[in-house]
């Protein structure tokens, strides 16, 4: 810093900043978690239409994946912001406009975007489950229902558990995109601070330590999880990322 | 739909927004290209860092890479944008501030990925130039790094897809990329619907040919 600039810390918690920066952070994680389940849904639906024996399905799904997730997030948050809504009803697209639209399209936009990359995620979790865990599954008596309950789900979801952390912490992290189409989130929250306070380090700052509290929070978290459930013998044991 | 206003405008979005070679300084590629490269560079010495017998400079290389990927890119792009006008005393062209918050945002991801490459390699690989004479330097150059970097192919050329998509960022500064581009000729046309359509055709065509690329070079080093 150079010496002429004055750090002035209070100025996250006097006035109406310390308000703005909390309800920032509770904006972010509702966006977060409603976009997640939003993703995962997406993501097992589409996971499963890729295994369909009815071929318009499956490529339905495959152009679902492969084109939302090559395409920036911000371009599909334009999109759903500012692209969408005007095809939609006239009825729908009143609800919307009085119920905060830049949420809704925040949502749409990484719900979608993330439904891609966990569909992928999950895809490649199952196709690791070596075939003879199945036909063994088969072998010792289960029938097709058991094996996938006792023995193919379970394993699944533990070669998931990795990928998936990973993608749900992009998912937070990219929830700051939002703030392009003015979703007033954490990293909204602190630009704000930043333009009414003209204390850009501190804003800054404490925008970042929030999401490194989470971030690593949740990794840490995940990591224990990892450990706890690990199947000896068959993923790396607590490699931690 | 009216596709009239992409071939109205086609021209500005490719040349301006995409090459960059329009009348701003902009371009999805100029910014993209240059980043892959030095973030690559950059991305190599942390990956190394990581793995150095030098407790210091594995402990900071540690704390770089699980800073940059506990923050948002957004958020480290914003603090480029605000911090370095406080420091200098005047502010950067979008370019420079641009590239370097993203050479310095994804070293930290490539650099996880050269470390992965780098223990991927079998440690009789270095044992065996170690018997042969080479000093450590020459074998990190001639032995380990091509092999690492055989490895780590497919998840570089990932990452290098992320940070193409992710240089559409750039716009929130008012950087004049292909999404600025975009954003321009809609504030005139109003026709968002046709015209994010159309730049998502043209990222997911550039994420698509490399991917295609990534899987052709997978194929050819598997059967090598």
């Amino acid at each position: 810093m150079p010496v002429n600039y004055q750090f002035n810390w209070s100025v996250l918690w006097s006035g109406q900043t310390g308000g703005w920066l909390l309800q920032g952070l509770l904006t972010t994680l509702q966006i977060s978690l409603l976009g997640w389940l939003l993703a995962v849904a997406l993501g097992i639906v589409s996971g499963a239409l890729r295994t369909v024996p009815f071929p318009p399905l499956r490529w339905l799904a495959t152009f679902y994946v492969e084109f939302f997730r090559n395409v920036p997030l911000l371009v599909w948050m334009f999109f759903w912001y500012f692209g969408v809504p005007p095809l939609l009803p006239e009825a729908v697209r009143n609800w919307l406009f009085d119920h905060g639209v830049e949420f809704w399209a925040g949502l749409c936009a990484l719900g979608v975007y993330h439904g891609a990359r966990f569909s992928e995620v999950i895809r490649s979790g199952i196709q690791s489950i070596p075939k003879t865990q199945f036909e063994a599954a088969i072998s010792t008596g289960l029938t097709v229902a058991q094996s996938y309950r006792l023995i193919i789900i379970p394993i699944a979801l533990r070669l998931i558990v990795p990928p998936a952390t990973n993608e749900s912490l992009n998912l937070l992290k990219n929830s700051s995109v939002a703030l392009t189409i003015g979703v007033a989130e954490l990293t909204f929250q602190t630009r704000q601070i930043e333009t009414y306070t003209a204390k850009a380090f501190e804003a800054l700052a404490a925008g970042t330590i929030v999401y490194l509290i989470l971030c690593l929070s949740i990794a840490a978290l995940m990591a224990r999880v990892e450990k706890r459930f690990a199947i000896p013998g068959m993923i790396a044991q607590g490699t931690g990322d | 739909m009216d596709l009239q206003v992409i071939t109205n405008n086609f021209a500005f979005l490719m040349q301006q927004g995409f090459f960059g070679i329009g009348n701003f300084v902009g371009g999805t590629l100029r910014l993209a290209v240059p980043a892959m490269v030095l973030g690559f560079l950059l991305g190599i010495l942390i990956g190394l860092a990581r793995l150095s017998r030098l407790r210091w400079l594995r402990w900071s290389a540690t704390v770089y890479v699980e800073f940059f990927r506990g923050v948002p890119l957004v958020m480290v792009i914003f603090w480029f944008w605000f911090i370095i006008p406080n420091l200098l005393g005047k502010s950067l062209p979008e370019y420079s501030v641009a590239l370097t918050a993203f050479v310095i945002f994804e070293a930290a991801y490539l650099g996880e990925i050269i470390r992965a490459g780098i223990q991927s390699v079998p440690k009789g690989q270095v044992e065996a130039a170690t018997a042969t004479g080479l000093a450590r330097a020459q074998m990190m150059r001639w032995v380990i790094l091509p092999q690492a970097l055989r490895n780590m192919l497919p998840a570089l050329v990932t990452q290098f897809i992320v940070l193409l998509k992710d240089t559409s960022l750039a716009s929130i500064i008012g950087y004049v990329d292909l999404t600025k581009a975009a954003q321009i000729v809609n504030n005139r046309e109003i026709r968002p619907f046709e015209l994010y359509l159309f730049i998502a055709v043209i990222y997911w065509l550039c994420s698509y040919a490399m991917s295609s690329y990534a899987r052709h070079l997978e194929k050819n080093l598997a059967r090598s």
